[in-house]
């Protein structure tokens, strides 16, 4: 019931996408988001999209997967698009009571929905195509430079890759706790608010203690192999930029490009 | 009253890549005050199998009764059948959370819907059961010794009255004292209340003193269901797929191929020990 949320989650397949370095996804998902809100106009939007479907095609994820990510934020674009929907001034459409749907509104929340699904699913193409460890080594990469002003960077990226490591690990323990406290006749679903608030316990207190439990073998085990953070630690696989990464940056390269030109010119 | 499994087909991971077949084609009938030892290597869709007992998984394919009913057909009560066949997951101890030991066995005939004092009673009945003394029963369960907690969570579903109890691998990460007592209580337990018990384990030595009726699982299908001595007849085989039947077995099968006239069938070491008196008797 748990596993069903796929943001964020790795995808396991073979494809260039799946190939590259982590550090050009994530340069491509920012400067992706980046192009979303520099372009303004229609032209903009379908080289975006044309981008994004040429990624999924060659991530070889199903979009069915893509989709399912979009769940989770059905709720923000239904809020956005209604906002700008009924809030925007402008030339009147329609006026139903004291709504006024206008022009400006209608273009604006298409437009909204449009950009936010976009980024969704652009991100989610790095999220399902690069798995947790690699990019945080990306992440660790390039934030690098930020050493100078003292960030430790190592340590930030080590506790994301822990974090990001026991997501699945909770979730398979929420749902083992879940079905024990289910077979001893809990009910998590009916009820108003403070009921199902109040039949979390049994979910909640179990799996904190476990995660706490877990996060103390953890570090035992880590001191026991005598981790000490980031100075001088070497990689066994240290990032290295193939051909191919260059190829994903010059195409990178030309579609911003190509996004910079639609904002100035059309 | 008896739980029947159907032409009984479960797929992990659905539509993804990494779709796994956890349970093959099992059909099983477990009547009424059966003590059966489901046994299997990991992996081999031992437990999957006992959570589709009690509704917490639905197959993808086949159909299960409990007493003539469908289960998943749309009106049925899975909080009643969840109250008939209780389910003791593995580590239990884990899925304790109340501030003492009492309230936490509570849980669950408070859950069914019962008064107060019938839930107390409930709950104390189930701590007897299990073996525990009175001095723990205000302590938190989390002072308490592993094994001690595990007796804890076994009582939190004993109080809600089952007719079938399920236990998977209730023992593991025990001692061997650990593991004794708690196979003798549930053992007990059995003998007393008539109950339908069903051992979930890795381990042959460990069910055979105890079981009727061995069911053994191997990558999702049944491969054998029988008499423990039936069963480890097949103990070459057993092998081959990471189990092994226990030790007294392979005394017996030795001595029968030295001459011995043994019974090759005898599952506990007191059998054996009779058997063997019984040739030289002759």
């Amino acid at each position: 019931m748990l596993r069903d949320i796929t943001l964020g989650q790795y995808y396991q397949t073979d494809s260039v996408i799946h190939k590259l370095d982590p550090r050009v996804k994530l340069v491509a998902t920012i400067c992706f988001i980046i192009s979303l809100f520099v372009v303004k106009s229609w032209v903009g939007y379908v080289a975006a999209a044309i981008f994004l479907a040429v990624m999924i095609k060659l991530s070889n994820v199903p979009f069915k997967y893509m989709v399912k990510g979009m769940r989770a934020i059905v709720f923000i674009l239904l809020i956005t698009v209604v906002f700008n929907l009924f809030l925007t001034p402008g030339e009147v459409l329609v006026s139903v009571w004291k709504l006024k749907i206008t022009r400006e509104g209608l273009q604006l929340a298409v437009m909204m929905a449009v950009r936010l699904s976009f980024l969704i699913v652009g991100s989610s193409v790095m999220t399902l195509t690069t798995t947790p460890n690699s990019l945080t080594d990306g992440m660790e990469k390039l934030m690098k430079p930020l050493k100078i002003f003292k960030v430790p960077v190592h340590e930030v990226a080590m506790m994301m890759s822990i974090a990001l490591r026991f997501i699945p690990i909770l979730l398979e323990e929420t749902d083992k706790i879940m079905k024990a406290q289910i077979a001893r006749g809990a009910d998590f679903e009916s009820g108003n608010l403070v009921k199902k608030a109040k039949a979390m316990v049994p979910l909640l207190v179990p799996l904190f203690i476990s995660a706490f439990r877990r996060a103390n073998d953890l570090a035992m085990a880590m001191e026991a192999r005598c981790y000490r953070g980031g100075e001088n630690r070497t990689k066994m696989k240290p990032l290295k930029y193939a051909s191919r990464d260059r190829i994903a940056y010059g195409v990178l390269a030309v579609y911003f490009a190509v996004c910079i030109v639609i904002r100035i010119y059309l | 009253m008896s739980i029947i499994l159907d032409h009984v087909n479960y797929v992990y991971g659905g539509d993804t890549t990494l779709a796994v077949q956890a349970l093959k084609d099992v059909n099983l009938v477990i009547p009424d005050g059966q003590f059966i030892g489901l046994i299997g290597h990991t992996g081999s869709g031992k437990s999957t199998l006992v959570q589709h007992l009690n509704g917490l998984i639905k197959p993808t394919g086949g159909s299960i009764y409990f007493n003539g009913e469908d289960i998943h057909e749309q009106d049925y009560d899975k909080k009643k059948l969840r109250s008939k066949v209780g389910l003791v997951f593995q580590y239990p101890e884990h899925q304790l959370f109340e501030i003492d030991v009492f309230t936490d066995v509570c849980f669950g005939p408070k859950n069914l819907g019962l008064s107060k004092q019938e839930t107390e009673l409930r709950a104390y009945a189930a701590l007897k059961q299990v073996g525990l003394e009175d001095d723990y029963f205000y302590q938190s369960p989390f002072d308490l010794s592993g094994g001690q907690k595990r007796r804890v969570a076994i009582a939190g579903v004993l109080a809600m009255k089952p007719d079938v109890l399920v236990l998977d691998e209730p023992t593991a990460g025990l001692d061997p004292k650990g593991r004794d007592e708690i196979l003798d209580q549930i053992a007990k337990l059995k003998e007393e209340t008539g109950i339908t018990v069903i051992l979930v384990s890795h381990s042959m030595e460990d069910v055979a003193k105890y079981v009727e009726r061995i069911i053994v699982m191997n990558q999702g299908s049944v491969m054998f269901d029988d008499t423990p001595g039936e069963v480890f007849k097949h103990y070459r085989e057993l092998e081959e797929v990471g189990l092994a039947a226990p030790q007294v077995t392979y005394i017996m099968q030795a001595l029968y191929k030295n001459g011995m006239p043994v019974k090759t069938d005898v599952t506990t070491i007191e059998e054996a020990k009779q058997e063997i008196l019984r040739t030289f008797g002759k």
